[in-house]
């Protein structure tokens, strides 16, 4: 096929550049989104020329997409910061009119102000942090200031699944785990666009289905991967418990569930109490009071073993427990397996009933559980691997029931995902797929212990001036003694994470932090600092109240005539809308001008096979004056003497933060760092050694990664495998070596639920949140409406509204890329053909969307795609006019528009009002928001302005930004 | 197809140019046969060859703002021998020497009598030269249709039709630019010249009919279902991949609703055939007013015309860029 | 006889735009660029493009396909694109069937973009010369590249690798095998242009459960009696008939 060289024509030898450019190609690892791809920098001259997939790298393997591809065009964008900017004296919060200063006063700014707080309460300072992968070190700065108001995006993200599949399983989908496509025989996606995972999914869905496997989409819309489904089940939003608790109960009821895996690996066979009347109702009988407080398991709870037909300490050899019956103990207690607590929870769960509410049809939803559970039962894998179980068994052969699940925000971002991720990850464990070659497949350092052991502090005394927070910033509660409340209930953070309203929010609550602090609800802060989120956009509800709460001042009090949220620092690489609210603005660097590290401790790139860490290394000089955050934080901890960054002696302890991710360790001498790859002096060392001054220069020679491949005897069954869980303990993964047993009935949910009952000596909620707390934890999944279709009037409003990730775009980042936006300039609503047609709406019309809480103008688009009941728009593609330096009249703020509009962050409580969120875990309910749509009336919009409504006033540019172009060939920028 | 006003300029120009030049050398030879009496040489073949002259380096000059690269347009002759438009190329200025020869050997009184014909006829190098210009405007009519009518995707087009109407809309203006001339310089020649004209107009409005007709009746052979290889009856397309628009979005449509086109068109059918043909006559007698009316009106009609010619045409690639989203 | 092409495989293409911003990158800073972008940070932003991603939606709901779809220069065997150009700027290679522009030559006059039925072409604005995919013939004969990166941009970058490259001519490669194999078709096969690029359509994965294979001997339902065999002193036959 190659002809000889001298085929190559004109165009090869037009590539021969002039000789004094200098080219070359460095390896680092991508941030156009939180996928972290390894790629290859191609430069000429020092300028980015071209970026390719790195064919090294575990994760993408050479392969690379459209954002990454675009990375030139974010790096030369003229929206970037170049200068430490403050706002003008005066000047409105949001008016954009800055200052430069200098990176000295900036930080002398920072250390004064946030001394005083740290001095007097720390509790005043709140650091949140949006989609960035260095919460690792946000984390531990914020705990080292002593404030507990810090969180990620988790918990407007996609806590739901953390939560509900970690709560039962271990572990999740999500960065945590996922569905095994090389093994995988038939593949359900529930609720997924595009994923964290986006590039190492898209080449594991092609090689499964060209290996013949069958791919079902269960979504209300029909885009990217379930374009390519073998079968779309359009599905109503926020019904999917409903479906699976249907698709449980035919897989019972028929029985298609894997009873071995059941009885050894979960807790299906173990008995509960059923006497209503006792204290100890709703939770297993142990044979014993556990002896220390720790996070695991003790193996202390009862089966009624079929052999004996009397209770026996679970997994006694040769024992069998029955699944389903009722019995009596010696003591008359009346007991239960929790398998059939299970059976009589879905019994009236059938698929008649949940057709009802999903609109799927009888015959699809058997359908699919006999699919799933056939193709589980029948297809099974027996790989020649011999491992151990936690019990001292020893197994030839892994056996795998190749039926893959993978599910994210469709199923998180709804307030009742918690509960209906429960439901999932116990169908998936029904089948007997979790972490088995085929199904579900954790990834290091999952499994964890059910809940995983960080706690947050319990008691608000852990919050000390000049102190650390006593105890994580984030944690998993496990029971109500978790709570990190005060005397009275009442929460101890901002965004009221971990208290009673939102027990199990092990993300914090975001979402919610503005509106708090604005309100004074629990408390007013001082200095709200926002890293790397767009919360005066894109990932705040009620977008245009939110943008006046940073502009609100107080008109009364001692601190009249000043804002409510009184300082407001903004670390953002770029001319986002939430810079504009800033005081204080840090310009960051982007990512290929800075070192970073995709740490063990926060949420690494781990491979199903091991653990895998990765990190950045900067390919081109910092531009104007930017700063790694990380460079900031390690300034500003030292000079406020946080204990992590100084010396007893008060002495700065890292150089920079290269230096810092070498030398840090978690305790002195532990051997864990942010880093697991070459450790130990020489770089002999994984996971935990000593610190290795040339650890560094080991990543860029290794493709900026690092990948220690388990034994394949410690690749499957982790939570039951004792090789792996000793090993993981030997490693410092985990502190216990204990199995981890599926959550088939959550006892951490009973323990909430009795305490709302008023039984037991922990600690009770308030008793306006008693009833909440009773309903919706639940030991076993059930199926509710969401809050918001709670209170809303379904008849006035009858489609649910929902986003989606369009591929090709990264939230708000990527419409200052001159490539990207050409693809997505602005979106419309797509809305099913006969839904529309129904309102009189015809293709491309302007249309009002409206719910309760909002309007927004744009226009529609007819699709067959779409669920009748569901409309939907691509993500965070509309735009404040003039944000991201486009120009005022560009189409992302003209004809694009963003949902956020019409989504609430809080929704009448029994209480005064309560945040949008999964009762459960806090988790920002985006999907809830019901709508009506109609046709924007005749004199609405004047002739010639048919732009989408709300407009704000447009941003102007900062000093120091780049001028955009209106003609850009490559890097030859050219003005008109 | 997006009608670029550089295009309709040079085709009509240079149409009229071919039949200003086919109505001399008409005339010539009617007067060659002493069917016509003699005009004044210098005046009417001199000074008409200098008007077709201009008309041509107009239209010539028009097609340079469609290139791209104007500075390099002589490279575009390489091709004759696959390309219509290389032929068009090679054949308008060889056309334009011998106007121009034409018109300097009429300007000349240059007649040497070269041979001479059986009937006494004699022939000198007008006689030559003016039927090398008939063969060459004949030629460069076919050049310049067939570039279009050489493209079988583009139905409307592709048809002998285009070749028969480029011949003869710019027959019938280049007649009546005739008879106006000749109402200046030769008004012995008018009611011959307005006549013709007449007679090609009607010639014109007829195939010209026929190709509306025709192009009303195409059933496009390219759908959807073959553009993207997939049966069913029903395929939408979502999005084309872009939203600002592309050179595919500006260069094949003519960006104007259905009311323009259909306005366009009657505004063309009345200009160029009925209303000329009013005039034509009534101007018969030499009333120069009227006919230099007769010739605005159908050229006005005629750049009408190749602008509904051009965005009539629908492009099969059209099928590809339909939505954004 | 080389014929080079694209085979694009709709059964696993996801629409994700990889293709379109990688070949984008590739010819923007290489030897066929710069490819100019107008109004980049203003309305209506527009650029020049040799491959792009398309959707079509397929049928009504709730029986619907969505097709993603991306087209770029087919490379046809019989290009109309190519005897019409004047200037000879548009060429069909003999040795591999590509067809190329020659920037230098071309004069802008557009008239190969009408005389291609597919809008594969697109006139740089700025530099007012015809353009279009070369299918990256600067990186497969490069020989400073490993054998691995001597592919086109596009089909390196394809996270599904829906995008496969080789020599339609050839019976043996991968494309050749994939076109017969997996029903590969040409577009608008009308026209005689046989396009070297060809298409492979959607294929399904069914599964039939029988009736007969959901319940079976081993239902653990029975091992929990809830499948329970009839007592002992339940009716039969047995009581009510002799034969
Ligand atoms: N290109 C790109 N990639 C990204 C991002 C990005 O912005 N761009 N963002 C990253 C981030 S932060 C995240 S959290 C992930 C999110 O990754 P995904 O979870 O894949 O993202 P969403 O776009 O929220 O997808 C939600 C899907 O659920 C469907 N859906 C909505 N409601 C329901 C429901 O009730 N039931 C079911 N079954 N489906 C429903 C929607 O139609 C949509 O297809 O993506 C990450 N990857
Ligand atoms: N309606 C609706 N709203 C949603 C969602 C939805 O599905 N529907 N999804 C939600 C989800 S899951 C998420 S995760 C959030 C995401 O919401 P955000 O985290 O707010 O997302 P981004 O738009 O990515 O904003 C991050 C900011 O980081 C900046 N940035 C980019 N690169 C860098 C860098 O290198 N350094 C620094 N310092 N800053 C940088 C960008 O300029 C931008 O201002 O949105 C949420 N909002
Ligand atoms: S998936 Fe994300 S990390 Fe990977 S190449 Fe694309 S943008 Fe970069
Ligand atoms: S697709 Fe178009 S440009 Fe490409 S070879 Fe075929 S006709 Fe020519
Ligand atoms: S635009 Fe260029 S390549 Fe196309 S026909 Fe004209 S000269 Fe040839
Ligand atoms: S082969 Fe090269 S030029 Fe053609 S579409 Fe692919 S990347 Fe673009
Ligand atoms: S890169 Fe591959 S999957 Fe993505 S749009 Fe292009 S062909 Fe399709
Ligand atoms: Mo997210």
């Amino acid at each position: 096929m190659c002809p000889p060289a001298q085929v190559v024509t004109y165009l090869m030898q037009s590539i021969k550049t002039p000789s004094p450019s200098i080219q070359e190609v460095k390896n680092t690892t991508c941030y156009m989104c939180a996928c972290r791809c390894g790629i290859r920098v191609h430069l000429r001259d020092g300028v980015v020329r071209y970026i390719d997939g790195n064919p090294d790298h575990p994760l993408n393997k050479g392969v690379i997409c459209a954002k990454g591809s675009s990375g030139i065009m974010k790096q030369y964008s003229p929206a970037r910061l170049l200068k430490p900017l403050k706002r003008k004296a005066g000047a409105e919060r949001g008016a954009g009119d800055f200052e430069e200063i200098s990176w000295d006063e900036a930080f002398a700014t920072l250390a004064e102000r946030l001394g005083k707080i740290r001095a007097t309460d720390p509790k005043k300072f709140a650091l949140f942090t949006g989609r960035d992968q260095m919460q690792a070190l946000t984390g531990m700065f914020a705990r080292q200031f002593g404030t507990p108001n810090y969180a990620a995006h988790g918990g407007f993200c996609s806590v739901n699944m953390a939560a509900g599949m970690i709560y039962t399983i271990g572990g999740s989908f999500w960065e945590f785990g996922g569905p095994d496509l090389d093994r995988a025989k038939l593949f359900v996606m529930i609720g997924t666009a595009e994923d964290h995972h986006s590039n190492p999914l898209k080449i594991a869905l092609s090689k499964f289905k060209r290996d013949g496997g069958r791919f079902i989409s269960i979504n209300p819309v029909r885009t990217g991967y379930s374009a390519i489904a073998d079968e779309w089940v359009p599905i109503r939003p926020g019904t999917d418990g409903a479906l699976l608790l249907a698709i449980i109960h035919e897989i019972i009821a028929t029985g298609l569930y894997d009873r071995d895996f059941l009885v050894k690996y979960s807790n299906a066979g173990q008995l509960i109490n059923v006497s209503e009347t006792n204290d100890e109702f709703g939770f297993f009988v142990r044979t014993e009071v556990p002896t220390e407080e720790a996070c695991y398991e003790p193996q202390d709870k009862l089966w009624w073993d079929r052999n004996t037909d009397h209770a026996v300490v679970t997994h006694t050899a040769g024992a069998d427990p029955y699944l389903l019956g009722e019995f009596k103990l010696q003591d008359g207690t009346p007991v239960k397996p929790a398998f059939q607590l299970l059976q009589e929870r879905v019994k009236d769960y059938t698929p008649e009933w949940a057709s009802q509410i999903t609109g799927i049809p009888v015959e699809v939803i058997r359908q699919l559980a006999h699919e799933m559970g056939v193709t589980a039962r029948d297809q099974k894998i027996e790989l020649p691997i011999a491992w151990t179980d936690s019990w001292g068994n020893e197994h030839d052969t892994v056996t795998g029931n190749p039926v893959a699940f993978h599910a994210m925000r469709g199923l998180a971002a709804h307030s009742n995902g918690f509960q209906t991720i429960r439901a999932l990850a116990i169908l998936m464990s029904l089948l007997g797929t979790i972490d088995r070659p085929g199904g579900f497949r954790h990834k290091a350092p999952f499994p964890r212990p059910i809940p995983p052991c960080a706690r947050t502090p319990n008691d608000p005394r852990a919050v000390q001036p000049n102190h650390p927070l006593d105890g994580m910033v984030l944690g998993w509660p496990s029971d109500p003694d978790d709570l990190f409340v005060n005397d009275d209930g009442s929460p101890v953070r901002l965004d009221k994470a971990f208290s009673w309203e939102y027990p199990l929010s092990v993300h914090g609550l975001m979402h919610n932090a503005i509106t708090n602090a604005w309100r004074g609800d629990p408390y007013r802060i001082d200095t709200l600092l926002i890293f790397m989120a767009n919360m005066s956009w894109n990932s705040t509800m009620n977008t245009a109240e939110v943008r006046q709460m940073l502009n609100d001042k107080d008109t009364e009090g001692p601190n009249a005539g000043e804002f409510k949220i009184p300082f407001l620092v903004v670390c953002d690489a770029f001319h986002s809308e939430m810079t504009a609210f800033a005081d204080l603005i840090l310009p960051d660097t982007t990512y290929l001008e800075r070192h970073d590290v995709m740490s063990m401790l926060d949420r690494p790139i781990s491979e199903f096979d091991g653990p895998v860490d990765s990190v950045r290394i900067p390919v081109v000089p910092v531009s104007g004056d930017c700063k790694p955050f990380q460079e900031v934080l390690i300034e500003i901890g030292t000079r406020l003497k946080l204990p992590a960054f100084v010396t007893k002696e008060g002495v700065r302890k890292f150089r920079d933060y290269p230096d810092f991710i070498i030398n840090y360790e978690t305790e002195p001498g532990s051997g864990i760092g942010f880093l697991a790859g070459w450790r130990g002096k020489g770089g002999e060392k994984f996971l935990r050694g000593e610190p290795n001054p040339n650890q560094w220069e080991m990543y860029a020679k290794n493709n900026c990664v690092f990948h220690y491949e388990l034994p394949k005897s410690y690749q499957y069954m982790r939570n039951w495998n004792k090789g792996y869980l000793e090993w993981s303990q030997r490693n410092r993964i985990t502190r216990y070596a204990e199995p981890i047993l599926i959550h088939i009935y959550s006892e951490v949910l009973q323990r909430f639920r009795s305490a709302a009952q008023g039984k037991g000596l922990t600690r009770k909620p308030p008793e306006h949140l008693k009833k909440r707390i009773d309903t919706y934890f639940d030991p076993l999944p059930f199926y509710y409406d969401s809050l918001e279709a709670q209170v809303t009037d379904k008849h006035k409003y009858p489609l649910a509204a929902v986003t989606q990730r369009p591929m090709a775009m990264y939230h708000s980042w990527d419409s200052q890329n001159a490539w990207l936006r050409q693809i997505h300039t602005h979106n419309y609503l797509y809305v099913n053909t006969r839904t529309a047609l129904q309102q009189g709406i015809a293709d491309g019309d302007w249309i009002w969307v409206e719910s309760q809480w909002g309007k927004v103008r744009c226009m529609a688009r007819h699709s067959e795609a779409v669920e009748p009941g569901t409309v939907w728009t691509w993500n965070a593609i509309g735009k404040a006019a003039g944000a991201w330096n486009l120009t005022p009249d560009a189409n992302e703020s003209q004809k694009g528009f963003l949902l956020n509009h019409l989504i609430s962050e809080e929704l009448p409580g029994a209480n005064g009002r309560i945040s949008n969120s999964d009762p459960i875990t806090g988790q920002a309910a985006w999907y809830d928001v019901r709508v009506r749509i109609y046709k924007v009336g005749a004199g609405e919009t004047a002739v010639g302005v048919q732009n989408t409504s709300p407009q704000f006033e447009p941003m102007k540019p900062y000093p120091g930004m780049k001028t955009r172009s209106s003609i850009l060939a490559f890097l030859g920028v050219k003005a008109k | 197809m997006h009608p670029a006003f550089s295009v309709i300029l040079l085709t009509t120009l240079i149409g009229a140019a071919q039949g200003l030049f086919l109505a001399l050398f008409t005339a010539q030879s009617y007067a060659a046969f002493k069917l016509l009496p003699q005009p004044d040489a210098h005046a009417f073949y001199g000074q008409g060859s200098l008007l077709a002259l201009v008309l041509l380096v107009a239209g010539l000059g028009a097609s340079f703002f469609h290139l791209g690269h104007p500075e390099r347009a002589w490279r575009s002759a390489a091709m004759w021998r696959t390309s219509w438009l290389s032929r068009e190329v090679i054949v308008l200025p060889a056309f334009m020497g011998v106007v121009f020869l034409y018109g300097l050997a009429h300007w000349l009184n240059w007649h040497p009598v070269l041979t001479t014909l059986p009937g006494e006829l004699p022939v000198d190098p007008t006689a030559i030269l003016g039927v090398a210009g008939t063969l060459f405007a004949f030629a460069l009519f076919i050049c310049t249709a067939m570039i279009y009518a050489c493209l079988k995707f583009l139905s409307e087009w592709h048809s002998p039709l285009t070749v028969i109407n480029y011949i003869l809309l710019g027959g019938a203006s280049g007649f009546t630019l005739a008879a106006a001339f000749a109402s200046v310089t030769a008004p012995e020649l008018v009611s011959f010249l307005a006549g013709w004209a007449a007679i090609i107009t009607l010639l014109g409005w007829i195939g010209r009919s026929a190709s509306l007709y025709r192009n009303a009746r195409l059933k496009p052979k390219s759908s959807l279902q073959t553009a993207i290889g997939i049966k069913h009856p029903r395929i939408v397309q979502k999005t084309q991949g872009f939203m600002g628009g592309s050179f595919n979005t500006r260069e094949f449509f003519h960006g104007q609703p259905v009311a323009v086109l259909r306005a366009v068109k009657w505004f063309f059918v009345l200009a160029v055939f009925p209303l000329p043909l009013l005039l034509l006559l009534s101007g018969m007698q030499g009333r120069t007013g009227l006919l230099v009316a007769a010739f605005a009106v159908q050229y006005a009609g005629l750049l009408a015309e190749r602008w509904f010619f051009f965005a009539q045409a629908n492009h099969p690639q059209n099928l590809y860029y339909q939505s954004i989203a | 006889m080389t014929q080079l092409a694209l085979v694009i495989d709709l059964n696993v293409c996801v629409g994700c735009q990889a293709c379109v911003t990688s070949c984008k990158e590739w010819n923007t800073a290489g030897s066929a660029g710069p490819m100019v972008d107008q109004n980049p940070y203003g309305a209506d932003p527009t650029g020049t493009f040799f491959n792009r991603v398309q959707t079509f939606e397929v049928g009504e709901f709730p029986n619907t396909e969505t097709v993603h779809f991306p087209k770029s220069c087919l490379h046809c065997e019989d290009p109309p694109c190519v005897p019409v150009c004047p200037t000879g700027a548009s060429y069909k290679r003999k040795e591999d069937g590509i067809v190329l522009v020659d920037y230098d030559k071309c004069i802008g006059c557009k008239y190969c973009s009408w005389a291609c039925p597919y809008g594969a072409r697109e006139l740089d604005e700025q530099q007012q010369v015809m353009k279009k995919c070369t299918l990256c013939v600067d990186r497969i004969y490069d020989t400073s590249m490993t054998e691995d990166d001597r592919k086109p941009s596009c089909v390196k970058a394809c996270p599904t690798s829906a995008r496969l490259f080789g020599d339609i001519h050839d019976p043996q490669s991968a494309v050749s095998i994939a076109i017969r194999e997996s029903g590969g078709y040409p577009l608008m096969p009308e026209w005689g242009t046989h396009p070297a690029n060809h298409y492979l359509p959607r294929r399904k994965t069914r599964i039939k459960i029988h009736e007969d294979e959901l319940e079976r001997a081993d239902n653990p339902l029975k091992v929990d009696r809830q499948l329970p065999r009839p007592a002992m002193n339940e009716p039969t036959l047995d009581d009510v008939t002799t034969w």
